[in-house]
């Protein structure tokens, strides 16, 4: 009893621990990557708000663009490729959303699907 | 900061012939000026202005295809192409293409008198297209723009069959050329914007009038209907038109001359 106890016990702290653990892009973006994000000193928001509500900051956005014609703003989904895209050797960008990149670094990870990128562009233009 | 909002602007200019000719001969000295009239709305919109539109049928030139052309490239629809593996045979590809705005001929059978006219989303103030969408996608903006919110669009094209101008196309299929003020995707319902994207920049002119002007028809006057200064508001009182079927109410914003 008291084995299986500590058992279930440690199991939770190791998911605590898990679930605690903030998701993070990969911490060589900077170096791995040259988008225009890698030179810039600081994103739309601090670093811990856009890890974990970068979502509903694009949709908040969304709403008030599509809705209200507002476009004057730094929360827009354009933007956020704009300034986070890497460009390839040849000097054309990497799709935000291909394999490594910096949007798909983390939604791989958390397996968080978007079908935003069968409208959107993934590269700025 | 600073620094983003400067790119934000460039990328704006690059992306409007007219502004870009005159940022190159001055990118730093011509901002100030242009940024009065064409910075991107920080507002939200207001039922002060009514976008609207009247079409002079009699300027409307027999054969002309410029307004669908330049509604074709801006809204990125010339991108769309028959998908690969699909139907080889054209024609259903030639009625299920996206069309936002299509250039109808009428003969009078009597006279035979040939009219011409282009034919879009009339931006009703009374749209049926949004009474009868069960999410809400389909809306009417608070300047008068009916829109599908293509986020909230479910694909169930009620719509297009509500609306009386035929006016309204679903994507079959995805797109694979996405340019950024055009985002389309397989399972939606779109129809014209009055170039919204323009709008909410600053311009005041839509794809097509622009190229009806170009091609020295002017057959397209767009503007504010609410400001009696206006262009358009002013031709208003001045020709006869009408708005097509208007036994329906429906209040459309596009109205039409010479029909
Ligand atoms: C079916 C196609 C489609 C899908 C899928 C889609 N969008 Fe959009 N989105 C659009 C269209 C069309 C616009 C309006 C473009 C305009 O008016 O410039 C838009 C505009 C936006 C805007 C405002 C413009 C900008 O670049 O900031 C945001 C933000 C946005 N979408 C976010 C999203 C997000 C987040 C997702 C995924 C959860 C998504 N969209 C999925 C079609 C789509
Ligand atoms: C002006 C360029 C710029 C724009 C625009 C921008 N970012 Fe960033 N972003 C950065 C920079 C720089 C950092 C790193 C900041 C730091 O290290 O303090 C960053 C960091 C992030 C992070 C945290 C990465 C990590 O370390 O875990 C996320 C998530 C993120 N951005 C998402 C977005 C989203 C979503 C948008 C659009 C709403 C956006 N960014 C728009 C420059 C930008
Ligand atoms: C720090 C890791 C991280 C980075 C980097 C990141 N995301 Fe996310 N994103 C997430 C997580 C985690 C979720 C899922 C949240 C959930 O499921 O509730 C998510 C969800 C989203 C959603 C909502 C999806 C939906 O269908 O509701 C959007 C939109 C989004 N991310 C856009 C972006 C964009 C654009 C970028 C690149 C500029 C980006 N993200 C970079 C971690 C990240």
């Amino acid at each position: 009893m008291q084995y299986s106890c500590s058992i279930s016990k440690l199991a939770l702290l190791l998911l605590l621990f898990l679930v605690a653990l903030p998701v993070s892009a990969d911490k060589n973006w900077r170096i791995n990557g040259n988008s225009k994000a890698t030179k810039a000193e600081a994103c739309v928001a601090p670093v811990p708000e856009m890890r974990r509500n970068h979502m509903e900051m694009i949709e908040h956005q969304r709403d008030i663009t599509v809705h209200q014609g507002v476009r004057q703003t730094d929360n827009s989904l354009h933007g956020c490729i704009d300034c986070h895209a890497n460009v390839d050797e040849k000097g054309s960008h990497i799709p935000v959303n291909a394999e490594g990149q910096f949007c798909a670094s983390c939604h791989g990870f958390v397996a968080a699907k978007l079908d935003c990128f069968s409208c959107h562009a993934t590269v700025p233009k | 900061m600073s620094d983003k909002t400067n790119l934000a602007r460039r990328n704006f200019l690059a992306k409007l012939p007219a502004a870009a000719a005159t940022a190159a001969i001055a990118p730093g000295a011509v901002l100030h000026s242009a940024d009065i009239e064409a910075a991107p709305r920080s507002e939200p919109v207001t039922s002060k202005v009514r976008w609207g539109m009247l079409v002079d049928a009699n300027k409307c030139a027999d054969g002309c295809s410029a307004c669908v052309d330049a509604c074709n490239e801006e809204n990125g629809l010339d991108l769309h192409t028959n998908p690969e593996g699909a139907d080889a045979d054209a024609t259903k590809w030639d009625q299920q293409k996206p069309v936002w705005m299509r250039s109808v001929k009428l003969k009078d059978l009597q006279s035979g008198k040939i009219t011409n006219l282009p034919m879009m989303c009339q931006h009703c103030e009374h749209p049926p297209c949004q009474d009868v969408c069960p999410t809400g996608a389909s809306f009417r903006r608070a300047d008068g723009v009916v829109l599908v919110d293509r986020h909230t669009c479910i694909g169930c094209r009620y719509c297009m069959m509500a609306c009386p101008y035929k006016a309204r196309s679903f994507i079959h299929e995805n797109v694979d050329i996405k340019p950024t003020l055009a985002p389309r995707g397989k399972g939606c319902v779109e129809s014209c914007t009055f170039c919204v994207h323009r709008l909410d920049n600053g311009q005041t002119t839509t794809a097509c009038q622009d190229a009806c002007a170009k091609e020295g028809h002017n057959a397209i006057i767009f503007g504010d209907l609410n400001d009696p200064e206006s262009q358009v508001a002013k031709a208003l009182k001045k020709y006869p038109n009408q708005q097509i079927r208007d036994d329906l109410k429906l209040n459309p914003g596009v109205h039409y001359t010479g029909i």
